[in-house]
């Protein structure tokens, strides 16, 4: 096995983490701050790509723009959802399930509105000017838009990082997690906080999608795929830890690009296989303290 | 009516039963037959599935692997070994779904809320992986056709009424263990689990018993509907199977013994009647769901048991099942 295989099998399961942890970072936002289980966050993603697609390959705006109007919109879809359908069912008895429930009819909406606006055929966004070639290391091929992409990682990761400790909004963010009740009494409009957080996660996922869409092919049923690898970030991070999501995504992303490397037959399982032997040994998340383990 | 409640339901029954022992006599099409018995094999599904939730509490998202399990069992003997395996296969299907259910349950059990629907999905995510890749055992995205059940059982007609009894006995046997003391524990622990603790009973056990029971009847539904379509292939164990169950739960109304059979009836005509005049069916049930989850949670049963108490000027709520 030469050292050039395994690094470009390094490089590109680092991309495809970045990806999951972008995504995931929306998800595990949401439950940390506000409770709130998004099973449709993959569709949002989905409509972030279509999104995309549409902004820059159809009526040609520059492909960066494009990514962050992507972003937006699927933001603002988040936030009238959560406004209109998810608001309505807080505090109610069996509320987990609900939640759950009510973002799968979200899922079958958004699947069947994507269809009907641009039909089930394959789209893709071109890569932009400038992002089309590799840079050579060694041996080593590394794509610019690889590297493009993990760039916009780590900026998005600092930056929630110090948006949600260093600033007032996220204070507020936090304390949302904490205790609602108090929060509200201390004059701070709760829902409207929520609204907010909601259409910031779900707008994170639909940049992502418009992100991935160059190198994936964006299809209707691809928030599906994405949001079980989703899922099993934010579990092997632990729900609601923004650190061991980053983590969860390195890991799941390097196990996938070996698996395919290795044994591509069946290397769809083995996000399957991580998910449950994390869930067996170490249910809180690998990196969270044991106390939450009940949440 | 005031029919003693014994009466009442054993009226209710008979006329259940009537209705769906009466399709194939009045409706000379086959499709149709097929249509009553698909209702029936999902029904018995979906009611199985709501002892896990709307009784116990537990969202399993991944009731599809039993499901699947009971298919493939009968699916693989009868046509690779021989027809006559049908009834072998039935039991060897069974068999197979409690002891996974029991291995699986073991592990899933530990988990609560999100995570415990979480885990039910990745382990039936995983049996539809190996489905699909395994070609040489499962024939991969192909599935399997041409299953044919052995002697009168071949016969749709007779089928039916094989499976019309199946379903009603095995709705029976749940419906019985609902209103049994463990049901009652099954309801406490919902309600809450810590209670359930102080009188000594243990909360995990109980959880574990109730999630094998309601997968072994989901195997049962899985194998009956290898007979009925000829048919399996590997969607059967997909994350959407499990979420049609929940679907046609909530659109019964959870609460209710029989709100997901009726979820099953409403939900499969509807599929058939709009199913057949748009491809757009998705976005038609999640818009139904979507409203009845927010205004309607009692769901159709619920509610017309709800409304029917108002209209009798009745105060006082019956106890939800």
């Amino acid at each position: 096995m030469d050292f050039a295989f395994l690094a470009t099998q390094m490089v590109s399961g680092f991309s495809l983490a970045t990806l999951l942890f972008l995504n995931a970072s929306g998800l595990t936002l949401i439950f940390g701050v506000g409770r709130i289980f998004n099973f449709a966050h993959g569709s949002f993603y989905m409509l972030g790509a279509y999104f995309g697609y549409q902004v820059s390959a159809v009526w040609g705006l520059p492909f960066w723009p494009a990514i962050l109007v992507a972003g937006a919109a699927a933001g603002i879809v988040g936030s009238a959802s959560e406004y209109l359908f998810l608001r309505r069912i807080y505090g109610r008895p069996h509320e987990g399930g609900f939640q759950i429930l009510l973002t799968y009819c979200l899922i079958l909406i958004f699947d069947d509105l994507v269809k009907m606006i641009w039909g089930s055929e394959y789209k893709s966004i071109a890569k932009p000017p400038g992002f089309l070639g590799a840079v050579q290391v060694g041996d080593v091929f590394i794509p610019t838009y690889n590297l493009a992409i993990i760039a916009v990682g780590l900026l998005v990761v600092l930056a929630a990082w110090w948006i949600l400790s260093r600033t007032r909004a996220g204070r507020i963010a936090r304390a949302s997690a904490v205790d609602r009740e108090i929060l509200g009494c201390l004059g701070v409009n709760v829902p409207l906080t929520l609204t907010v957080v909601f259409g910031l996660a779900t707008a994170l996922g639909g940049m992502t999608g418009a992100l991935a869409a160059p190198l994936r092919s964006v299809t209707p049923g691809a928030g599906i795929e994405i949001i079980i690898d989703s899922l099993i970030v934010v579990v092997l991070g632990g729900m609601g830890n923004f650190w061991g999501a980053w983590f969860g995504a390195i890991l799941l992303g390097e196990v996938n690009a070996f698996a395919v490397a290795f044994v591509p037959e069946w290397s769809s399982l083995f996000s399957y296989i991580v998910m449950v032997l994390t869930l067996i040994f170490r249910p809180e998340g690998l990196f969270a303290p044991a106390r939450i383990r009940k949440a | 009516m005031d029919l003693p409640r014994r009466y009442k339901f054993g009226l209710l029954w008979t006329a259940g039963l009537l209705v769906f022992a009466l399709v194939p006599l009045l409706m000379t099409s086959r499709y149709q037959m097929n249509l009553a018995g698909h209702i029936l094999v999902w029904g018995l599904f979906a009611v199985s599935f709501n002892m896990l939730w709307g009784v116990t509490g537990m969202l399993s998202f991944g009731q599809a692997l039993y499901y699947g399990i009971g298919a493939y069992s009968v699916g693989l003997l009868v046509t690779r070994v021989g027809a006559a395996w049908f009834f072998p296969a039935l039991g060897i299907g069974l068999a197979t779904a409690a002891l996974i259910s029991l291995l699986v349950g073991l592990l899933v059990i530990r988990m609560t809320g999100v995570y415990f629907t979480m885990l039910t999905l990745a382990f039936a995510q995983l049996a539809y992986q190996v489905t699909l890749k395994w070609r040489d055992l499962t024939g991969g995205d192909d599935g399997i056709q041409g299953i044919i059940p052995p002697g009168l059982l071949a016969d749709k007609t007779f089928y039916y009424y094989v499976v019309l009894a199946v379903v009603f006995f095995s709705i029976w046997v749940l419906k019985r263990m609902a209103y049994s003391p463990f049901g009652l524990v099954l309801r406490c622990i919902q309600q809450n689990p810590e209670r359930v603790r102080f009188i000594g009973r243990s909360v995990r056990m109980n959880q574990l018993r109730i999630y094998v029971i309601s997968s072994l009847f989901a195997a049962a539904a899985g194998a009956l509907m290898a007979g009925m379509d000829s048919s399996i292939h590997p969607d059967m164990l997909y994350w959407t199977t499990s979420g049609e169950v929940i679907l046609m739960s909530v659109l019964g109304g959870i609460n209710r013994f029989f709100g997901p059979f009726i979820g099953a009836i409403v939900l499969i005509l509807l599929e058939d009647v709009i199913g057949a005049k748009t491809e757009f069916w998705p976005i038609v049930i999640g818009s139904v769901i979507l409203v009845i989850v927010i205004l309607f949670p009692r769901g159709v049963v619920g509610e017309a048991q709800h409304l029917w108490s108002r209209f009798r000027g009745d105060s006082s709520q019956r106890s939800p099942a």
